[in-house]
């Protein structure tokens, strides 16, 4: 018995070392660096330790402004993109000629690189001295005034970024909840057929319930996607993101270790360290909440 | 309510395209079904029997053919309409309702004036779970019950709405054997307490000759045989429903008919007065074989299985269909089986005789 364990141990170390080095030293380094106060990456030492690191972050301007926009980011997309996704699988599933085709289309995103899409969405929205911009295009033949949705208003902006992430992250949804909706047994519609259950009904009472699972695992995924976001924004609008005010809060992570104002992993560490605690907050309540609808 | 089938045909396209031919479901049945009673649709799998509850429950709409209740035509009414209760093989409850609200649920879906107040409706769901006695469980959700209950909710939302019609897809077939025989009683049980015309699926020829008023025998989407239960075993009008129907199954040999005398091998075994000459099936039913020492006909002796009341005789005959045959005998009478060889008088009544097509030829006593 004690032998077996020995090599049990044995069999796991290269997944523990790997792990561990990767991983587990990180998340402590993490931690350790967000404690320390005035630290210098150049001369490697540090003034003292305590929690100044963490209000420089609350206090700091940039910050707070990734912190609205990511939010904001989280709020709008989250929902508007599982929506429409389940929306769009309903509309799939209900149709039997073209079916694959649609299906691939609206799962060519997803394959699609990030960048690439940017440049679309550049393309559609941004005002240059030669164009206006297809969508801009589209809103002039309509009447209306053309809008900068690249340099101009933060409403504007922030539409973009929304629109262009909901766009992103909607392909894999569908494929998730068009299989999920394709799972659920024929028996349960044959069973609310013979019962005269009304469409309306049978989505609220019998399909959605259903898939309520995998809705959830979306949904929670979803926010801990949004809450990282940070490669649509530089797509969208360059890697000065705090000078066009359009920063996340990874983006303010980045910066910090990298960026302009970069050198500084303490400060980096302490914003990453918010970030995983506001995460960690939302995917309890989202658990929580499951555990109500589980059957 | 009474249920009459006129031509009711069932076509499909062939699953692969290149192959014109239609696969046929279910063939011109016919049949018609008294009021308040039940039913047994019986085959082997893929015989349409499904199909043809389905067709009844209008999940399915017909090729061709008629479909009345009582003297109303049914034929083109969506399922919510006919006012039928089908219980699913799987029994298709809704895992996150529980028992309560599984039965509430087609209650719930009446509009207008036919919907019940709420006190109503629940009046009447713990009424249908009193009557399948799950009522100590209603607040249980599927998941927390076991098969045979799950079974019962699911028949108690079938007649929550008192329908005209009972419909039961193979009721049976998901519970352990114990469960399987008291069930049958309970369904036997709830329809008669409830008078309701009911149509069960099967393909397990005792659950049907146990519980039903008549059975209905089809194979390869067409009706072979309807009739009462033991009118039925004792009398099959072919070859097919003779090996379907009986436990332990009908011994089938190889035999030949000439000037009226039933031969099988070189053995004349039974006078057979008005059969045409020819070769044949004969079909020897277990307890057809009687041990007799100046039997006329003589099979080798595998081993004597001893049962209590009684016993079963097992043995080979070059002729027979099938490694072994058994024959069911009195414990008296096979009490002295010993040997290579048994000899056996067969009953007239209990030996049929088919032709090449596997129809019967009857012969006069």
């Amino acid at each position: 018995m004690k032998k077996n364990n020995v090599k049990a141990w044995l069999y796991l170390l290269p997944a523990i070392a790997f792990l561990g080095i990767f991983m587990v030293y990180p998340l402590i380094d993490v931690v350790i660096y967000s404690l320390e106060e005035g630290y210098n990456s150049a001369s490697q030492s540090f003034f003292g330790v305590g929690l100044y690191n963490f209000s420089y972050v609350l206090h700091d301007p940039y910050f707070l402004q990734a912190l609205k926009n990511t939010l904001i980011l989280v709020v709008i997309t989250v929902p508007v993109s599982t929506g429409l996704a389940l929306l769009i699988s309903l509309g799939l599933n209900s149709i039997k000629p073209l079916k694959n085709l649609y299906q691939t289309v609206y799962f060519l995103p997803y394959v699609t690189n990030t960048l690439a899409v940017g440049l679309v969405f550049m393309i559609l929205f941004k005002k240059t001295a030669y164009s206006e911009g297809l969508v801009n295009l589209l809103i002039n033949f309509f009447g209306g005034k053309s809008v900068d949705f690249i340099d101009g208003p933060y409403s504007a902006k922030m539409l973009v970024m929304c629109l262009y992430t909901v766009w992103i992250v909607m392909p894999f949804k569908i494929l998730i909840l068009t299989g999920s909706l394709a799972s659920v047994n024929q028996d349960y519609y044959n069973a609310a057929k013979i019962d005269g259950t009304s469409r309306w009904r049978t989505f609220w009472r019998i399909t959605l319930p259903m898939i309520s699972p995998m809705l959830f695992y979306l949904i929670i995924t979803g926010f801990i996607g949004a809450f990282k976001a940070y490669s649509d924004a530089v797509a969208l609008f360059g890697t000065d993101l705090n000078a066009s005010g359009m920063n996340t809060i990874v983006g303010y992570v980045y910066d910090m270790l990298y960026g302009n104002s970069g050198g500084y992993p303490s400060y980096a560490s302490a914003a990453a360290l918010l970030l995983f605690a506001i995460v960690f907050t939302i995917t309890c309540i989202n658990l929580r909440t499951r555990k109500r609808f589980q059957f | 309510m009474k249920i009459v089938l006129e031509h009711l045909t069932k076509r499909y396209p062939n699953r692969n395209r290149k192959i014109k031919t239609e696969v046929i479901a279910a063939s011109d049945l016919n049949l018609e079904i008294p009021d308040g009673q039940l039913i047994g649709l019986l085959g082997p799998s893929g015989c349409g029997k499904s199909t043809t509850l389905n067709l009844i429950s209008g999940l399915e709409p017909p090729t061709e053919g008629k479909l009345y209740f009582g003297d109303r035509d049914v034929t083109d009414l969506p399922p919510e309409k006919r006012g039928v209760g089908l219980v699913f093989q799987n029994y298709a409850l809704y895992p996150h309702l529980t028992a309560l609200q599984n039965i509430m649920f087609p209650l719930q879906n009446l509009k207008g004036e036919n919907r019940p107040s709420k006190k109503e409706m629940e009046e009447r769901a713990v009424e249908a779970a009193k009557l399948v006695q799950i009522d100590h469980l209603l607040e249980r959700r599927p998941k927390e019950m076991s098969g045979g209950q799950q079974q019962r909710v699911a028949i108690a939302r079938a007649l929550v709405k008192r329908p005209g019609v009972l419909l039961l897809d193979e009721p049976l077939s998901n519970l352990d054997a114990r469960l399987r025989l008291q069930t049958r009683e309970e369904i036997r049980r709830i329809q008669r307490e409830t008078g309701i015309t009911t149509v069960f699926v099967t393909h397990d020829q005792e659950e049907a000759m146990s519980i039903s008023d008549s059975i209905v025998v089809m194979k390869d989407g067409e009706i072979h045989q309807i009739g009462k239960p033991q009118e039925v075993y004792d009398e099959p009008v072919n070859l097919f429903v003779a090996k379907f129907l009986g436990t332990p199954p009908i011994n089938v040999f190889h035999g030949k008919v000439q000037s009226e005398t039933l031969y099988i091998g070189k053995e004349n075994v039974l006078s057979v007065p008005g059969a045409p000459d020819g070769a044949v099936s004969v079909g020897i039913r277990p307890e057809g074989f009687i041990p007799d020492a100046d039997g006329a006909f003589c099979c080798g002796l595998d081993r004597v299985e001893i049962m209590g009341r009684d016993t079963s005789v097992v043995f080979n005959h070059p002729e027979l269909e099938g490694e072994q045959g058994r024959a069911i005998a009195s414990a008296e009478a096979s009490a002295s089986l010993a040997g290579e060889s048994v000899r056996f008088t067969l009953k007239p009544s209990k030996t049929y005789i088919f032709n090449a097509d596997g129809a019967r030829i009857r012969f006069g006593k």
